[in-house]
C-alpha cells in the first residue's frame, strides 16, 4: 500500500457536502505541502488529477449519505481503506442538508426540481458513522486546518490525536476569553458544543453556533431552560439554535425536536 | 517571605532507559528489559514507573522484576491502549524515557515471621512477582509461602517458566488455575478465588497480597476474612489513569485517595467501603 | 526615621498607588492586578494605577456577572472577576519538554527552560491569598515539588487589597479566607472611603517594609485602624452567600447517595467552568504530540477537569460515566476530601464557581440542599437568592 519511498497513500473522498473541508486543506498550503511530503496523496480530486488505484493507508472523507448510489459508494471506501477518518459536520453528522429529515422530502424535491422523478435521493441525509466504521471524526464546519494536521501527524506516528471531546468553554477558558453568556447574556451553545474551533466565536464576542456538534457528555435541555428563564429564549428560536450544522446529531436533534412540540 | 527553594529533582522528565530483551508472555503482554542509560534506581516491590514511548506517550506500568538488580528494570505490559500497544512493539535496542519508582509499596515486612499468601489474577502476577522475588531471596524470613495465580485460559499465564521453577525448587506453594478447561491442562479449574479455601496457609498468621481485576480483589479479600484473615493484612494494588504519578494531577483519586500517592498498594480497610460506591 | 517594620501599619495617599506600580516595576517586576476587559474585571498587567478599574463595581449572581461604572473615589470596590493568579502561577498550558529523535530508535529530551518571572500580584483579596496558600501545599509541601509552579512561585511578591465589596456569590466569611487579611501578603492595603480616600499600608514581610520605604507614607492612627475595622466588617456582613461548613465533610461523604445528586446532574451541563474559574482546582492532563516528519515530539500539560468523561479514563471505560458521579466528585473532593488529603478546604468561598455556571448551579444550595434533606430537624436555612437578574 506505501507507495515506492515508503510514505503511506491518502484518499480523500467526496459525498453530499459542499467542498469547504477539502477547501480548508488546500487553502492552507503550508500545511498541505508538508503533508504532502509525508504521505503520497493517492486521491484527491479537488487537488491533483493523478489518481493512485487503492487500497489506501488513509481514508479521509468528507459529505454525507444521500442517495443510494453514496450508500454503496463509502461501503467500498471502507473495504479499499485501513484507517477512514470522516472530516467536518456533514460526514459526522450528516450537515446542513439533515435539515431535510426534519421535513418531507417529496415535497423539497417537487418544489426544487423541474422532475422531481429523476433526483435519486434517500429520505435522510446521514453520517458516514451510520454506513460503516469510522477510526476517527473530526468535527466542524468547516474542520480546523491544524486538527486535520494533528490527527495525520498521529496517525503517522501511531499515537492517540489531540482532538479532545469536552466542550468549548474550556478553550474559552484556555486563551482567557471571558464568557459572553455570563458576562454579556449572550445565548452561547458552547457549554453542549465539542471543543476543536479554539473558541473562535466567543473570541470574537459572539456565541457559539455550535459548528463541532455536541459534547462528549451534552446537557442540552438544562442550556435551554437557562436561555427561556433567563435570556428570554424562545422556542423557535431555541429550535434554531440546535438545527443547524449539526441538526441531526443525537442530542441536537432529540433537543431541536422538544422545541418542534412546545413551539407554538 | 514568598522566596522558595526550586527542586532539586525533575519528576517532569523521565531518565533514557535502552531496551535490552523484549520477551513475549501472551498473545498481548510482553516483558520489557531495559537498562539504565546512568546510575540505576532502587525500587520496591509494588511500586510502579511512567514509561514514555517516543512519539506515542506515558502510561503507569509496576515494575515486574527483582529489587535486587535494580540494574536490569522490566515492565510486563499488556496491549490495551496506544502507548501499551506501541510497547509491546518495541524492539530491543529501542530507547524509552522512564520516571519513577512511585508509590507505596507491598508491605513485606509485616509478612515477616508469618505466612505470604499471594493471589494474583492475569496480568496482575507482573506488580506481584517483585515481591515474590524479594520473598524468595528471604525464604527463611517467612512461614509458608503460597502463591495462587488465576488467569482466562493457559495462553493468558504469564511468566509461566517462574511459575515452574518456583514450584520445583524454591520453596513456593504455586496453584495455579483457568476460568476454563482446555485440553491439556491438568491443574485446577475456576475462578483464582476458589483455590482459596483449599489451599494450606495458616488464615490467623496470614499477609495477604492481591492484584488482579477489581472484581476479583473484591471476592479475594472476602474469602479470605472468611477463612480467618484479619481484613489489615490483606492488601491489594488499585490502578487508574494516571498522568503525573506524584498526586498533582488528580487523575487516579478515589475518595480521599490518590492511588499515585497514596497507594497503588492499599491494605483492604483502606478502600473496601470506596470499592463499594459507584462511580466514585 | 525608619518606617513601619513586621507587623506594623502605616497610611499613603491614592496617588501613592502609581508609585508603587512604578517602584515595583523598576525593580523587575510584572505588576499583575485588577483592570477592566471585555466588560469584566480581569488580571493583567498594570503598567499605571490608571489600569485600574477605578469607578467600576460589578453585580454577580448565579451564572450573571455585570461590571457598571459608578461615582466615587473607590479603586478597589468590585468582588473577584473570572481569573486568578492560578493563570499565572499554574498557567493554562504549559509546554514541559521537546524530544527530537533522527528516526533511529534513541531520543533526546529537551527540557523546556524554566524562567523565574518576577510577579507582583496586586490587590489580592483573602479568599485569592486563600487560593495561593492551597496550591502551595498541592504542588510545593508534598513529596515532590512540582517543577513549573515552584518556578513561576519563587519570585513572587502578594500585595493584597481587603475587600470592601463582596459580590452577590461570595461567601469567604463562611470559609474563613476573608474578607479581613491579616497575613500571608508582603503588603496589605486597605481602602478607607471615610473623609480623604487613603489606603491603610500594613506590612506583612521585610520586603513588603522596605517598599513601603520608598512611598510616602505616614504613621497610622487609631482612627485609620478604626477605619479599617468598619470596613472589613461591613463586608463580612454584606456575603452574598453562606456556606455551613459545621460537620460538612462527614456530611457530604455519609451522603454520595443522596437523591439531590441526581437533581443537580440534571442541571448540571459538565462543561467544566466551575473547575477552570476556581483559584483551587489544579487537575491537568498532559498532552503528547509530534509534527508531521515525527522529528519532534512535544509534551504539553494543560488544565483539565473532573467534569470530562475522559479524566475518569480507565480501560475500558471511565469511572466516571454519569454526570451526577463527576459533579459528586468535584464536589465532595473541594469540600471534604481536600481536606483529608491536604488539611484544609479545597474552597476559599470566592463564588467564581457560581457566577461562572452558565446555568447558575450554586455549590453552597447544593450544600444546604443536602443538609436541609439529611437533618433529622432541619434549621430553618435560609434559601440564598435566586440570580441578580
Amino acid at each position: 500500500m506505501h507507495d515506492g519511498i515508503g510514505r503511506p497513500t491518502v484518499a480523500v473522498w467526496k459525498f453530499a457536502s459542499c467542498d469547504g473541508c477539502q477547501l480548508s486543506l488546500l487553502s492552507a498550503e503550508d500545511e498541505l505541502l508538508r503533508i504532502a511530503e509525508e504521505v503520497h496523496i493517492a486521491y484527491f480530486l479537488e487537488a491533483t488529477r493523478e489518481v493512485v488505484e487503492g487500497p489506501y493507508d488513509l481514508s479521509l472523507v468528507e459529505g454525507s449519505i444521500t442517495t443510494p448510489d453514496d450508500a454503496e459508494r463509502i461501503r467500498h471506501v471502507r473495504d479499499i481503506s485501513t484507517t477512514l477518518i470522516t472530516i467536518g459536520a456533514c460526514a459526522t453528522a450528516g450537515g446542513i442538508q439533515a435539515l431535510r429529515n426534519f421535513g418531507d422530502l417529496d415535497a423539497f424535491r417537487s418544489l426544487v426540481y423541474a422532475r422531481p422523478e429523476v433526483v435519486a435521493s434517500l429520505a435522510d441525509s446521514t453520517a458516514i458513522a451510520e454506513h460503516v466504521p469510522v477510526d476517527l471524526e473530526l468535527r466542524g464546519c468547516p474542520i480546523e486546518t491544524d486538527q486535520l494536521v494533528e490527527v495525520i501527524s498521529a496517525v503517522l506516528a501511531g499515537r492517540k490525536p489531540v482532538t479532545p471531546t469536552h466542550s468549548v468553554c474550556v478553550e474559552c477558558k484556555l486563551r482567557g476569553n471571558v464568557c459572553v453568556a455570563v458576562a454579556d447574556g449572550t445565548p452561547c451553545l458552547g457549554p453542549v458544543t465539542q471543543a476543536g474551533c479554539g473558541a473562535r466565536c466567543p473570541a470574537f464576542a459572539r456565541g457559539c453556533y455550535g459548528c463541532f456538534g455536541p459534547t462528549e457528555s451534552p446537557n442540552p435541555a438544562s442550556l435551554s431552560a437557562w436561555l427561556e428563564e433567563q435570556f428570554g429564549v424562545d422556542h423557535p428560536e431555541l429550535l434554531r439554535l440546535y438545527r443547524t450544522f449539526n441538526a441531526d446529531a443525537p442530542a441536537f436533534r432529540s433537543e431541536s425536536r422538544r422545541h418542534e412540540e412546545v413551539a407554538p | 517571605m514568598t522566596t522558595l527553594e526550586l527542586p532539586t529533582r525533575g519528576e517532569l522528565t523521565g531518565r533514557p532507559y535502552q531496551v535490552s530483551t523484549v520477551r513475549h508472555q501472551t498473545h498481548d503482554v510482553v516483558t520489557i528489559d531495559v537498562r539504565p542509560e546512568q546510575d540505576p534506581i532502587a525500587f520496591q516491590p509494588g511500586q510502579f514507573d511512567m514509561v514514555y514511548v517516543y512519539g506515542v506517550g506515558e502510561a503507569a506500568i509496576s515494575i515486574s522484576s527483582d529489587p535486587a538488580t535494580p540494574g536490569l528494570l522490566s515492565h510486563t505490559i499488556r496491549a490495551v491502549g496506544w502507548v501499551t500497544k506501541a510497547l509491546n512493539q518495541l524492539q530491543p535496542g529501542a530507547t524509552i524515557a522512564i520516571r519513577g519508582p512511585y508509590g507505596r509499596p507491598w508491605p513485606l515486612e509485616q509478612a515477616q515471621g508469618r505466612d505470604l499468601v499471594i493471589v494474583a489474577g492475569g496480568i496482575g502476577l507482573a506488580p506481584v512477582r517483585p515481591a515474590i522475588v524479594q520473598a524468595l531471596h528471604q525464604r527463611e524470613r517467612f512461614g509458608r509461602v503460597v502463591l495462587l495465580v488465576g488467569a482466562r485460559s493457559p495462553r493468558d499465564l504469564v511468566f509461566r517458566d517462574d511459575l515452574d521453577r518456583w514450584n520445583a525448587d524454591r520453596g513456593i506453594d504455586v496453584h495455579a488455575t483457568v476460568d476454563s478447561a482446555v485440553r491439556g491442562w491438568t491443574d485446577h479449574v475456576g475462578v483464582v478465588t476458589t483455590l482459596i479455601p483449599r489451599v494450606p496457609f495458616d488464615p490467623e498468621n496470614a499477609v495477604v497480597l492481591a492484584c488482579g481485576p477489581e472484581v476479583m480483589m473484591r471476592a479475594t479479600a472476602r474469602s479470605m476474612q472468611a477463612r480467618g484473615v484479619p481484613a489489615e493484612r490483606i492488601h491489594v494494588t488499585l490502578e487508574r489513569n494516571m498522568k503525573c504519578g506524584v498526586g498533582t494531577c488528580g487523575h487516579c483519586q478515589l475518595g480521599p485517595l490518590f492511588l499515585c500517592r497514596d497507594g497503588p498498594v492499599f491494605a483492604w480497610p483502606e478502600v473496601a467501603d470506596l470499592l463499594e460506591v459507584r462511580e466514585l | 526615621m525608619a518606617g513601619p517594620q513586621l507587623g506594623g501599619a502605616a497610611v499613603m495617599a491614592v496617588d501613592e498607588l502609581d508609585t508603587l506600580i512604578l517602584a515595583l516595576r523598576a525593580d523587575g517586576y510584572r505588576v499583575v492586578g485588577p483592570t477592566i476587559r471585555d466588560g469584566t474585571i480581569v488580571h493583567a498587567d498594570l503598567e499605571r494605577s490608571s489600569d485600574l478599574p477605578q469607578g467600576w463595581t460589578d453585580e454577580q449572581g448565579p451564572g450573571t456577572y455585570r461590571a457598571r461604572s459608578v461615582d466615587g473615589d473607590a479603586q478597589f470596590s468590585y468582588a473577584v472577576g473570572p481569573s486568578s493568579p492560578k493563570e499565572e502561577l499554574f498557567p493554562p498550558r504549559q509546554r514541559l519538554w521537546t524530544a527530537t529523535s533522527d528516526g533511529d530508535a534513541s531520543f533526546q529530551v529537551v527540557e523546556e527552560v524554566r524562567e523565574t518571572p518576577r510577579i507582583a500580584f496586586l490587590g489580592l483579596r483573602g479568599c485569592e491569598l486563600a487560593a495561593i496558600a492551597i496550591q502551595d501545599r498541592v504542588f510545593l509541601r508534598g513529596s515532590y515539588q512540582d517543577e513549573v509552579y515552584a518556578a513561576n512561585r519563587s519570585d513572587t511578591l502578594l500585595i493584597a487589597v481587603e475587600c470592601g465589596s463582596p459580590g452577590g456569590t461570595c461567601f469567604c466569611a463562611s470559609m474563613g479566607t476573608g474578607p479581613r487579611v491579616d497575613d500571608g501578603a508582603d503588603l496589605i492595603l486597605t481602602e478607607l472611603l471615610d473623609g480623604d480616600p487613603r489606603f491603610l499600608v500594613r506590612v506583612g514581610s521585610d520586603t513588603g517594609a522596605a517598599l513601603l520605604e520608598r512611598l510616602t507614607h505616614r504613621e497610622a492612627s487609631a482612627a485609620d485602624l478604626d477605619a479599617r475595622e468598619q470596613v472589613v466588617t461591613a463586608a463580612a456582613a454584606m456575603m452574598g452567600r453562606t456556606l455551613d461548613t459545621d460537620g460538612l465533610h462527614d456530611l457530604l461523604l455519609d451522603n454520595l447517595d443522596h437523591p439531590r445528586w441526581d437533581t443537580v446532574a440534571d442541571r448540571c451541563l459538565a462543561c467544566t467552568n466551575c473547575t477552570l474559574v476556581c483559584p483551587t482546582c489544579f487537575c491537568s492532563t498532559i498532552e503528547d504530540t509530534t509534527d508531521l516528519r515525527g522529528e519532534k515530539a512535544y509534551r504539553d500539560r494543560r488544565w483539565d477537569s473532573c467534569f470530562g468523561l475522559e479524566f475518569s479514563h480507565a480501560t475500558p471505560a471511565s469511572v466516571r460515566t454519569s454526570t451526577k458521579a463527576r459533579y459528586r466528585q468535584w464536589m465532595t473532593h473541594k469540600l471534604a476530601t481536600w481536606i483529608d488529603q491536604f488539611g484544609t478546604s479545597g474552597c476559599v468561598g470566592c463564588g467564581r464557581c457560581i457566577t461562572w455556571c452558565p446555568v447558575g448551579i450554586d455549590i453552597t444550595e447544593e450544600a444546604a440542599a443536602i443538609r436541609r434533606a439529611s437533618d433529622p430537624t432541619p434549621a430553618d436555612l435560609p434559601v440564598p437568592p435566586t440570580g441578580a437578574r
